[in-house]
């Protein structure tokens, strides 16, 4: 077995395993907790609990207006990256094709330049992001061990992603060795650091958007 | 960290209990002890809700940005979500659910009783637990909420600063409200209210349809409030009564963390307006007792409140839909300057309510400028949570409220109206240590300043 057979085979497999079975872990070990019901009455202009918690995880991607001054450099930079994961993942052929043999399920890639700006961009603002992680004074101080590796791992696949599309000199099967296990390594992470806020961004709004729609407050 | 230099203190307020401290440092806990009490208090209502907001932070610093205290200061200690790190690296250490595999990584450090310590100017002097920062949190996380856990901790370790708020806090756990004043002389000084200003007072009758809670702030400070009220509720044709059994709308042990103290009050104005078969509950100018009646009193007790609870300025907007209020317009005043409002955070932001001030405002006519940031997206005036509370804490509370400030000026306004004793406090103190010449005023002052009597003015 060569190491891209391993790295499509069993650590496909087995990394696959690890990030559903820990994002769940995680997720159960919150939700088993016990839930408390609220007796308090609604205010005049609730909106509910369901209505708050599915609108704040859509609002609370926008940002609110009188934090922007503040807030926008981190609000340009979150959705630039962002955005542009979103374009390598669903608009890149390669990863179009991948999801096409794993389940039969295809649509049209978006043209090569797109995706290698946007994997530039992405490429970048991650890089941006470590450095501002290592020179803003709040984020110097909130910064722990597991805001680097997450960093890191988002962005080896990204450059791997790159060099790859790029056809340099590098020899191709090495290059889509180490972009697959750089992959592998961040989904073997993800459940356990921050990078889970695939999930928790959201069901952290859910859960105080449920309670502040009761009340009719803004979320 | 903690503690201002004595030279930089404020002198003792007049009136005010000494400086004891003893909440803080007559316990002496083994450090173990108090540290395990502390995750105790911190975890003791932990539902899904809390561990999730546990597990979603992304580390990007928004919140920083909505906190008076980091924008004022520039200190990133300020940071809301670092006001609980203490907390949250305990919670994945112990609890969370990796908490084995951090433990045998060491990936989140033990925390320690000094730490905490540390953490008290954090947790207290410079939280408002005003919710600003958990309206900018991309993964929504209330920390306000989070800070409110935190104290529940930091009291149980004996961390609640003394001077005043832990001493406020001890008095009315073991009295029922924070300065210790019998029922019969809460009974004496209402009636005297009514005598002094000339408007009837109801005390402990014993059916009543609204009944009026009453801040011992108010009591001591701005009387003129409490006989606002009667007057009020005499106009509107209320059949109302406050209840000496059942009366201490500031629970100051909720801000100070401590739940025994907080579901002590809570219960005695429960029962109270229950016993009097009470249709309204109104909390009078006053920000997070209002919330906790509001939201978390049915919680406390354990079934729906049998009774609905408004805040002052809901209700007045409410008589004035029902037509029941009836309002003179203010004279301008003449240089023409009009007013600005000052949202309470807990009415506006909290709970979604901050029509309801404004429709009484309207109803008063007055020429009302806004400020830059108003209703859910207002700034605390850096006196609520309690801080206000805290003696040391004046030199740090003035800067936070140097942003009200600026924006009060840039409204031209001659007078900022509040519906909350706690911001009046604040902006007396914060305008007075300034040396700025803007008014404060009370909207339900205002209110009973204006009642439109039949055939005669009040
Ligand atoms: S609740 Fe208010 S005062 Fe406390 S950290 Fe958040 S923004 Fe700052
Ligand atoms: S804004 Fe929210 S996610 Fe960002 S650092 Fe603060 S608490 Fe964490």
């Amino acid at each position: 077995m060569t190491l891209l057979d391993f790295a499509r085979g069993p650590a496909l497999y087995w990394s696959t395993l690890i990030m559903v079975c820990g994002l769940v872990w995680r997720l159960a070990g919150v939700a088993l907790l016990p839930f408390r019901p609220d007796r308090s009455a609604a205010g005049p202009q609730s909106r509910g609990r369901v209505r708050g918690a599915l609108g704040t995880i859509v609002s609370r991607s926008l940002p609110r207006r009188t934090f922007l001054a503040r807030t926008f450099a981190t609000v340009v930079v979150g959705y630039a990256m962002h955005l542009g994961l979103l374009i390598i993942l669903l608009g890149g052929a390669p990863h179009i094709l991948l999801v096409a043999q794993a389940t039969g399920l295809s649509w049209p890639s978006l043209p090569k330049g797109v995706v290698a700006l946007a994997s530039a961009v992405t490429l970048v603002t991650l890089v941006f992001v470590l450095v501002r992680r290592c020179t803003h004074p709040v984020l110097r101080l909130l910064s722990n061990f597991d805001d680097f590796l997450s960093i890191v791992l988002t962005l080896v696949p990204v450059a791997t992603g790159i060099l790859l599309a790029e056809e340099t000199v590098l020899p191709y099967r090495t290059l889509l060795t180490w972009h697959i296990l750089s992959v592998e390594a961040m989904m073997i992470w993800l459940p356990f650091g921050k990078l889970s806020h695939v999930v928790f961004v959201f069901a952290g709004r859910a859960v105080s958007g449920a309670k502040l729609g009761k009340r009719g407050a803004t979320t | 960290m903690s503690g201002m230099p004595p030279s930089l203190a404020p002198a003792a307020k007049p009136g005010a209990k000494p400086a004891t401290r003893r909440v803080a440092e007559s316990r002496d806990q083994a450090d173990r002890a108090r540290l395990d009490a502390a995750m105790r208090g911190f975890i003791s209502d932990f539902g899904p809700e809390a561990a999730v907001y546990m597990e979603a932070c992304l580390h990007c610093g928004q919140c920083a940005e909505a906190c008076q205290f980091y924008v004022e200061t520039g200190d990133p200690k300020y940071t809301p979500i670092w006001k609980i790190e203490p907390f949250k690296q305990a919670y994945s250490r112990e609890m969370g659910p990796f908490a084995p595999f951090f433990r045998a990584f060491g990936l989140t450090p033990k925390v320690t009783l000094g730490e905490l310590e540390g953490w008290q100017e954090l947790l207290y002097d410079s939280c408002n637990m005003c919710g600003r920062c958990s309206l900018v949190c991309p993964a929504g996380i209330d920390i306000a909420d989070l800070v409110e856990k935190a104290r529940h901790g930091m009291f149980e370790a004996g961390l609640v600063p003394g001077d005043y708020l832990g001493a406020l806090a001890g008095k009315e756990q073991e009295t029922g409200n924070p300065f210790g004043i019998s029922r019969e002389d809460v009974r004496r000084a209402l009636l005297e209210i009514g005598r002094s200003h000339g408007v009837e007072m109801h005390v402990d009758e014993p059916r009543a349809a609204v009944v009026p809670t009453v801040s011992s702030i108010d009591l001591k400070m701005y009387p003129a409030s409490i006989a606002a009220t009667a007057r009020v509720l005499n106009h509107v044709g209320a059949s109302w009564s406050f209840r000496t059994d059942g009366f201490d709308a500031d629970n100051v042990s909720l801000t100070a963390g401590d739940r025994t103290g907080q579901r002590l009050v809570t219960e005695a104005i429960v029962d109270a307006a229950t016993r009097c078969g009470a249709e309204v509950l109104i909390m009078p100018e006053c920000g997070h007792s209002y919330t906790e009646m509001r939201w978390e009193a049915a919680n406390t007790v354990g079934h729906a409140l049998p009774f609905r609870v408004l805040h002052m300025s809901e209700y007045l907007a409410e008589c004035l839909d029902a037509g029941r209020l009836k309002l003179r317009p203010v004279t301008p005043d003449p240089e023409g300057r009009g007013v600005t409002f000052h949202d309470p955070c807990q009415l506006s932001r909290r709970s979604g309510r901050s029509d309801a001030p404004r429709k009484v405002m309207a109803a008063l006519g007055l020429d009302l400028h806004e400020l830059a940031d108003h209703g859910a997206d207002s700034w605390c005036c850096g006196g609520g949570g309690g801080v206000a509370l805290i003696n040391r804490a004046r030199p740090l509370r003035d800067k936070a409220f140097a942003i009200k400030r600026r924006q009060v000026a840039d409204t031209g306004a001659g007078t900022v109206i509040v519906s909350c004793t706690g911001c009046r406090q604040t902006f007396e103190h914060g305008f007075k240590d300034a040396g700025g010449e803007t008014g404060v005023g009370s909207l339900l002052d205002l209110v009973a300043g204006q009642l439109e009597e039949d055939g005669k003015t009040p």
